[in-house]
């Protein structure tokens, strides 16, 4: 009970979760489970099961892709407050990434296949969920956007 | 300059007159850009405002709008951060040390640095865009104590792209500042953030309500940052912004630097943004 109290206290503490309602939480919470993982250990791989997503609560986590012979390309990094992972959400539900950890990570496990499970059972918790999801989706896409822009490289042609 | 034991403004002088500089040191910074310290010929001081800029002239090839990123508490010494794009700016950075050039100025409107006393400070730049700021950094830390959390948010293109790398680190080693940097690519051994500037933003650490907020950079740069900060509570009241335009004349005759219903070089180059969104949204403009 008191573990149980704890996980809604940290999922509370998060911004994608702190306007949803104890009865909500109390949904969720049976899906959450506290983990770690060390610097330099694989979170999820490019191409495996999404069967569970994070919330970043502590240290920072590369999204790589292994690009040969370039080797691994970082994407973007995350850090506390993020959430890891959206493959969960779109069939096959197979992850499109690698995610590592840069520094020690402290996150919350969310157990994917429970909620999408729950998701179809109730389509009020599912819209709840998807559309606080697809603002982070969007926000995402926003910024690899802008990361793809190159709003930094040398103007072509200049009058100075 | 003294005139009759008396110091005299650099402005008191013809404003199109370009006044003798001589570098004292050329530093590259970036495979394009370099820094140039500078002292007056005639040896007089050099006050100047943090985000003011100069009309640097390169003997023969012609003159560039360059802002000034020294400390503008040392008035002996210029400091400028030159990229080179161009003619002109690439014949300044190719200048050496001993080299002499022209300076008009200093022009257009400054940080806002005493308005914000009392107000947490949000600092984002991004690739050189954190030359026309560092004036006011160093301004924000002479007088700490008068300002609430301290945010510096820096972004850059590469890991070798990164501006004032020691001093940035320098910046992020103190108690009293929040400093964070970012990089769009990841290359070599960088084991710091990825991801675009604007993303720091919500990494927090200031009070929404009694922020300002400094931002530098390539315009749809500071577009997207302007979103990211209103989604984040700070209204564009609380929003300064340093635009670039073609500067010719930098004393508002010429026209060349025309923004909506202003001059940027006399109106601007730094302006609260809510009194230029209008014209900030225009294409073309």
């Amino acid at each position: 009970m008191a573990e149980t109290e704890g996980l809604k206290l940290l999922l509370k503490e998060a911004a994608f979760f702190q306007d949803f309602d104890d009865a909500t939480l109390n949904l969720i919470v049976p899906c959450v489970t506290s983990k770690t993982f060390d610097a330099g250990q694989y979170i999820l791989h490019d191409g495996e099961p999404a069967d569970t997503f994070y919330l970043l609560r502590h240290g920072t986590v590369a999204i790589e892709l292994a690009a040969p012979p370039r080797g691994r390309l970082v994407l973007q990094t995350l850090t506390e407050g993020d959430l890891l992972g959206w493959s969960w959400l779109v069939p096959p539900y197979r992850w499109s990434f690698d995610a590592r950890a840069v520094s020690l990570v402290r996150c919350l496990g969310l157990d994917a296949k429970r909620l999408r499970t729950l998701c179809e059972q109730d389509h009020d918790f599912g819209y709840a969920l998807l559309q606080r999801y697809v603002r982070v989706m969007a926000a995402r896409l926003t910024a690899a956007r802008l990361q793809m822009l190159d709003l930094y490289a040398p103007t072509p042609v200049s009058n100075f | 300059m003294t005139h009759q034991g008396k110091m005299v403004s650099p402005m008191a002088r013809d404003p199109m007159l370009p006044r003798l500089f001589r570098i004292e040191t050329m530093k590259r910074e970036l495979s394009d850009t370099v820094t140039m310290t500078l002292k007056p010929e005639d040896g007089g001081a050099f006050p100047f405002k943090p985000g003011q800029f100069n009309m640097l002239y390169s003997f023969g090839v012609g003159e560039v709008p360059i802002s000034i990123s020294g400390d503008p508490a040392d008035e002996t010494v210029l400091c400028h951060t030159i990229r080179a794009v161009g003619k002109a700016s690439s014949a300044l950075a190719a200048l050496k040390a001993g080299d002499c050039v022209g300076v008009r100025g200093p022009f257009g409107t400054p940080w806002p640095i005493e308005e914000c006393y009392g107000s947490d400070m949000l600092i984002l730049g991004g690739g050189v865009g954190l030359a026309p700021l560092r004036p006011a950094i160093n301004a924000v830390f002479a007088q700490r104590e008068k300002f609430g959390n301290v945010v510096i948010l820096y972004g850059a293109r590469t890991p070798e792209d990164i501006l004032y790398f020691k001093e940035l680190k320098a910046w992020r080693s103190r108690f009293d500042v929040n400093c964070q940097v970012t990089v769009d690519r990841m290359t070599g051994k960088w084991n710091g953030r990825v991801g675009v500037v604007t993303q720091l933003i919500k990494g927090g650490g200031f009070d929404r309500p009694h922020t300002k907020a400094l931002v530098c950079g390539p315009e749809v740069m500071m577009r997207f940052a302007i979103q990211a900060l209103n989604e984040h509570g700070v209204t564009n009241e609380r929003i300064y912004v340093s635009m670039e335009r073609n500067m010719k004349c930098a004393v508002g005759f010429c026209g060349h630097c025309q923004f909506g219903p202003t001059f940027v070089c006399k109106d601007g180059p730094v302006y609260r943004f809510d009194r230029i969104r209008d014209a900030f949204k225009l294409r073309e403009l």
